[in-house]
This record gives C-alpha cells, structure tokens and sequence, in this order.
C-alpha cells in the first residue's frame, strides 16, 4: 500500500513537472524584471490561459524548450511581438474559426474580424493607420478577460469607459477631426443613469449604438432605426408622423434632432409647446400648422396632469383618514397611464392622437375623483352614525348608573 | 270577555309557562345561587371587570366572525379580493371587519391587564392554582387566534410577518422543523398555510377557547372571587346580581364605546395584495403583543458562545413563559400570607420590559 502511495506522489510530481516544462515562456519571463515580466505576470488571470491556451499559441516558438535558442527561434515559429496591423488576423486564426471556438463556446459568434473590417476602425487599420483601435485596445493584451467578467475592459459598465481612452483623448484624436466630449455628454444622458447608477446591464453604452467591432458612426437614415430597436413604439410613430419626410428632406437625423444623440437628457414635457425653451420653438413659429400643433399638444397634456393632481388630493385625503380606496387608486394609476401614452403619443406630431389619451386619461381621473369624494361622503356618514351611537350608548350608561344608584340606595350592600 | 279579564287570562298563561320552563329547567336553582352570590367591594374591585371585558370582547369576535364568513374566501387567489369587497361593497361590511379587528386587539389588552391584576393580586393562589392555569391557556389561545388571524387578509405585511413568525418557531431545537412544516403546511408560506391557519382560526381555536372558557368560569364560581389580604377585614360587598352585572353591563358599553370611535375613525387597514415573490418590505414586524419578544430577538447576536443566538432567545422566552404559566406552584405561600416582595419586583419588571421593549420595537 505504501509503495503504491509513493508511486502515485511520483508519478503526480513528474507529470507537474512536465507540465512546468512545456510552458517555459511562463517560467522564463516570471524570472525577468520589468516589461518583461509584465506579461507572464497577467497572463495568469487570462480567459486563454485558463482554458488551456499558452504564450505560444499567439507568439509562436517552442514552449517546450527551456532552451532560449529554441523556444525562441524563428524557425519554430516564433514571431515576438505582434505587429499592430497583423492584430486582428491573429486573433481571428481561432476566432473565426467555428469548429475550433465552439468548443469552448458554442454561442459565441465568429464573424468579428468580418465585422472588424467593415468598421472605422478596420479600414484605417487596413489603410495603414495604426493609431486606430484593433482587438487588444479594447480586450487587453495579455489579461484578457470574458465579457461578463466585471474587470473586462468590454464589461458592458466599463464599455463607455474603454471607447473613451481614446474618443475623449484630444492628443490622440487630433488628426481625425471628431469631437472628443461624446463622454462628457454621454454621463449626462439617461442611458448612462441607467446604466452607471442603476447597474442596468441592458442600458445602451457606445457600442449598442455604434456597434462593437463594426463600429461605424451612425449615418442620417439610420439613427431613427437604431434608436427603435430599443424604442419600437416611438419609431413607429415617428416613421408614420409628418416630421419623417421633412426631416429625410432636410438632412436631418430624426431623434436627435429633439433629444441629442450622446446626450440623451431626461425628456420632460417642457420640452413641448410654444413657450421659451420647448424645442418645437427651435423649427416651427407662430402662425404654421406645427406651431398650433404644439401648443394644442401642451394644453391637453396640462389638462390632465391638472386633472390628476387634483383627484391625486382628493384621493390622498380620502386615504389618510383611514378610507378604502382602491378602487379610486386604481382609477388614478389608469390615468397616470394614459398620461404616459399621451406623452408617447406625441411622436405622432398629431394632436388627435394626444387627444384621444387625454380623454381616457381625464375620463379615469374623474372617476377616480368621484369614488374619493363618495369615499369622504361616507366618512362624513360614518362620523354622524358615530356620534349617535356614543350618545345613545352614553344615554344607556347614565341610565345603568342611575339604576345602580337606586338600586343600592334602596337595598344597601352587604 | 272585557279587556280587563283578557288581561287577567294572559298574565297567568305566561305565569304558567314561566313555571313550566322553571320546572324543567331548574331556574329556581339557579335564581337561588345568583340571590347569594357576592362580590367583594374594595379599593382593587375595578379589576374584577377586566375578565368580564375580555369575555365581551370573545363574543364581539364571534359574532362579528360569522358576519364575515358570509364572504371571506380563504384562497390566495380570493382572500384579498374577499376582504376588499367586505371593505367596500358589503353594507357595514367595513364597519363588521373594523370592529373585528379592533375587537381582538382590545381583547389581547384586556386579557393581559387581567393577568397582571391577578398576578399583583396573588389572586392565583391555592386553591385557584388551575382558574389560572386555565387562563393562562385561554391568554394562549387569543394570541394564537391574533396570528392565524393576521394572515387571513393576505396582505403584504401579514403575509411576510407570517413567514417571520413560523421561522422562529422552526428555530426551536427537535420539534422547531416539524413545528415550521405543521404551520406551514410545507416548507413555505403558501395557499396550504391560509387554509389551515383558516381552519385553526375559525374551527379550532374556538372550539378549545369554548372548552376552556366553560372550564375557567366554572371554576371562578366554585371558588368566588378573590379577595386581596389587605382588604380581608372588610366586610363590604354586593349581590352578584343584578349590582355586579349592572356595573359590568356599564363596563361593556364604555367597551363598545372604544369600539365604535376606534371602527369608525380608524377603520383597520388592508395593505397591499400579497406577493410570494416580491422582497420582503422594509420595516416589517408584527403585531404589538408580539412587539416586545421580536425586538429582542433582533438584538440578540447571531452567536452567543457556541449557541446559536435566534434559538437561545426563542428558547429563553419559552421557558420564560413556562416559568410564568407555573407561578402557583413555586409561589406556595398561603392565599392569607403577606405580599411577596421578588415576586412582585419581578412582575413590574415584567410589565416595564413589556412596555419598553414594545415601544422600541414599533419605533425603531
């Protein structure tokens, strides 16, 4: 039994050793100082190396010798650092390769170096440019992580972050002659609250709009659509509303030209009407038809967040004096509904269609108003039924008194 | 035959049947042992009628049971809806399921101001040792009647502060597992767990309090009421009836009084519909009897030494109630003796502990 234990400690020894042996890049550089050792350094936490992928996988040579000559040599391969331009193509030897990626991850897509070229990004790699991003810029180097894994550089939180080492940089974006806030804006915009501040993952970040590695700024024609691939409703009403073919007329990209693009500000319904600082103002004056829609618009949306406030006041002192109001309650949520899908419905840029919410919404208002009224009617019945029971209850009480009262004045106690 | 002799006729038809029924019956009896009944009168005679209120209370609960159960539906599905309709739709539906709810919260006060007089009172003392036995378990079951109750509405709060009660009990060493599942009626609150705390409100309980109720007033009448030892030289008392009786009937209606204001200007709220699936909402606890042990449970750490923190509390205030239930039997001194001064630092310390700690537990 014993001989057999030190035969197994030997055997797991060897084959530890072996395995140590095979991977001497690892080994060689952890002995280095400095850059040199960076790399083996980071290696550790890398998604590829913990599946079972080394050094030589990507850098070529022979990790099998500890012998500098050989492991090194270009004859086994060995290609040392990679070439920015020769980046993508390297990458895509495994991962446009499906029988070999989806071994390791049957969902995951292949076609990112297609993509890659049709970007930006790949075509001024393609032209020569080797400033622009290529895969490394954005997954790391040599501690590259999954998607999903918190520290990637590409983790849907830290997406935002990554694009902007370089779109928010002014040194390195000099010669391409685009903005460099996009950033700055986009932590303003809703998408970025949600996204930073709530820990929606699904919230959009650069590369939901622009794409990941096709990334292309978004043309005219097609900001209306990638806009409605979240918001389907206001697309669609937007593609059916009179601003569609005025602004294709025009030149203009349909919901930035309300809402910005990077710096998508909470919408509130100031944003509406006739008065200063409502962006219908910025296109329509006094005296055309999209004027007179806009400030009809605003009305009828005043008129029923009026008409929700006050039965909101009703409900709420119906509510606190001890009433069930349920029914009321629902009757007001079915108007802050409509209220919402009125605001919605101004994408329509048709005041019937805002119109036609209203109604409902006020309908529900009011109905919501009776119940509390008939609920604080019926507290004031409660009152009064109350008060004649304590004095009819008091009446009976003097009058056992009283009872008591003669009772023992008559007979005495014991 | 002139109206004077039709008179005549029908006065000694009823005189007959009241005889006839007297006969049968034993009214004479029982006339007989109310004509010699006495009540003490001394300076501590108010507390004789916290026993009469309570029982008032019992009968508001039943009765004002049965006019719910017209239309309580005790299904996860119907229960909320059921109560919300009795709230809103039935006439004095609300006013019925008010005064239901106030009823058995008054009913709790009214029982635990009873037993701490009785206590300060020594009035448990032989030979009444089982007339507080027999109360302390009818205190027993009107809590018990408060919890099932509680989640009968199935509402978000009853329904949380179920799951939180039925885990203390699971905390219990042996029989906490089986304990949580017989509650229960699984390992989760769910649809079972309404039914059968349906069942243990509306079939169980009362018939047990029935029973009981019959054998803690059969017993108040063998041995009468006590008389504290400082007022044993007083000679004062009343007839039973109709001088005690008249004065509780008064007490009853200043209960029915409470009632009435509380139903009415602060009608018992139903919360939201409860959702097995959502969080658990802040500041969740249960009702004020029950204030006091919660919120020294959260106190006590998850560790003390090698025990588990949740089961020495929930085993602490067990033996502690034991302890009380058992009080006749370690309080052994003669009914006439003097007060017994650590017992009575122990019931203010009670009292105290039971006030303060149920203040910081609604509060905080």
């Amino acid at each position: 039994m014993k001989k057999l234990l030190l035969v197994l400690i030997l055997l797991t020894a060897a084959a530890s050793k072996a395995q140590t042996a095979r991977d001497s890049c690892v080994t060689c550089h952890l002995a280095l100082d400095g850059d040199l050792a960076r790399p083996a350094q980071l290696f550790e936490q890398d998604v590829h190396r913990k599946n079972g992928f080394s050094c030589a996988d990507c850098h070529g040579g022979d990790p099998s010798s500890d012998d500098v000559e050989k492991s090194m040599s270009r004859s086994r391969g060995f290609v040392g650092k990679i070439d920015r331009r020769s980046v993508p193509a390297r990458c895509a030897r495994c991962h446009a390769d499906a029988n070999r990626i989806h071994r390791y991850k049957p969902q995951q897509r292949v076609d990112q170096l297609a993509q890659y070229r049709t970007s930006v990004h790949g075509q001024r790699l393609a032209a020569g440019d080797t400033r622009v991003a290529n895969c490394t810029d954005c997954h790391g180097v040599h501690d590259i992580r999954e998607v999903r894994d918190a520290e990637s550089p590409v983790h849907p939180l830290r997406v935002p972050g990554t694009c902007a080492r370089c779109h928010a940089d002014p040194e390195h974006m000099k010669d391409y002659g685009i903005p460099t806030d996009q950033f700055d804006k986009y932590q303003r915009s809703v998408h970025w609250q949600a996204l930073a501040k709530r820990g929606d993952l699904s919230a959009p970040s650069c590369a939901t709009c622009h794409g990941n590695h096709g990334a292309a700024p978004p043309g005219v024609a097609s900001v209306a659509h990638v806009c409605g691939s979240c918001h389907v409703v206001f697309e669609n009403l937007f593609t059916a509303s009179p601003h569609k073919a005025a602004f294709d007329s025009m030149g203009l990209a349909g919901c930035v030209v309300c809402h910005s693009n990077h710096e998508v500000i909470q919408p509130t319904v100031n944003m509406l009407g006739v008065q200063p600082g409502a962006t219908c103002t910025n296109c329509h004056v006094e005296g055309d038809k999209g004027y007179e829609a806009a400030r009809v618009m605003r009305a009828r949306l005043d008129d029923l967040a009026a008409a929700l406030r006050a039965s909101g006041e009703i409900l709420r002192r119906a509510a606190t004096s001890g009433m069930e109001v349920s029914e009321a309650q629902m009757e007001l949520d079915m108007a802050q509904e409509s209220l919402v899908k009125a605001r919605v419905a101004v994408h329509s840029f048709v005041p019937a269609q805002v119109e036609a919410e209203v109604k409902k919404g006020i309908a529900a208002a009011e109905s919501s108003r009776r119940a509390s009224e008939t609920a604080l009617a019926e507290r004031g019945y409660r009152r009064k039924g109350l008060a004649l029971s304590l004095v009819a209850i008091g009446i009976t009480m003097a009058g056992l008194w009283l009872a008591i009262r003669e009772l023992e004045s008559r007979n005495g106690v014991a | 035959m002139s109206p004077k002799d039709e008179a005549r006729a029908s006065d000694t038809l009823l005189r007959r049947a009241a005889a006839w029924l007297s006969d049968r019956a034993g009214f004479d009896s029982l006339r007989e042992f109310l004509a010699h009944k006495k009540v003490p009168i001394h300076s501590a005679t108010l507390w004789y009628y916290f026993g009469g209120i309570t029982l008032f209370l019992f009968v508001i609960q039943v009765l004002t049971g049965v006019l719910l159960l017209l239309y309580y539906r005790p299904t996860p599905t119907e229960a909320f809806e059921s109560v919300q309709f009795i709230m809103t739709r039935v006439q004095f539906g609300w006013l019925v399921r008010s005064i239901h709810s106030w009823s058995a919260n008054l009913m709790v006060l009214a029982a635990l101001i009873h037993m701490f007089s009785v206590f300060f009172l020594r009035s448990y003392r032989q030979p009444r040792e089982l007339t507080w036995l027999t109360g302390m378990a009818l205190l027993g079951l009107t809590l018990s009647f408060g919890f099932s109750g509680y989640l009968l509405p199935w509402n978000t709060l009853a329904f949380f502060a179920t799951k939180v009660g039925t885990n203390m009990a699971g905390v219990l060493p042996v029989v906490g597992p089986f304990a949580r599942r017989f509650l229960r009626g699984g390992e989760e609150v769910t649809g079972a767990t309404l039914t059968r705390f349906f069942g243990f409100h509306v079939a169980v309980l009362p018939g047990l309090t029935t029973l009981l109720l019959a054998a803690h007033l059969a017993l108040v009448q063998k041995w009468g009421m006590s008389t504290p030892e400082k007022h044993k030289g007083e000679i004062l008392s009343m007839p039973f009836f109709p001088n005690f009786v008249l004065r509780e009937l008064m007490a009853w209606y200043g209960a029915l009084a409470v009632l009435g204001i509380l139903a009415a200007l602060r009608p018992w709220e139903l919360g939201a519909k409860a959702d097995p699936f959502a969080p658990a909402p802040a500041g969740i606890r249960p009702e004020w009897y029950f204030l006091a042990v919660f919120y020294s449970l959260k106190l006590i750490p998850s560790r003390v030494g090698v025990f588990d923190g949740e089961v020495l509390g929930v085993l602490f205030f067990g033996l502690a109630a034991v302890a009380w239930m058992l009080i006749p039997f370690w309080d052994r001194r003669p009914p006439g003796e003097e007060r017994h001064r650590l017992l009575t630092g122990m019931g203010v310390f009670v009292v105290a502990y039971l006030l303060v700690f149920s203040a910081l537990g609604y509060w905080r």
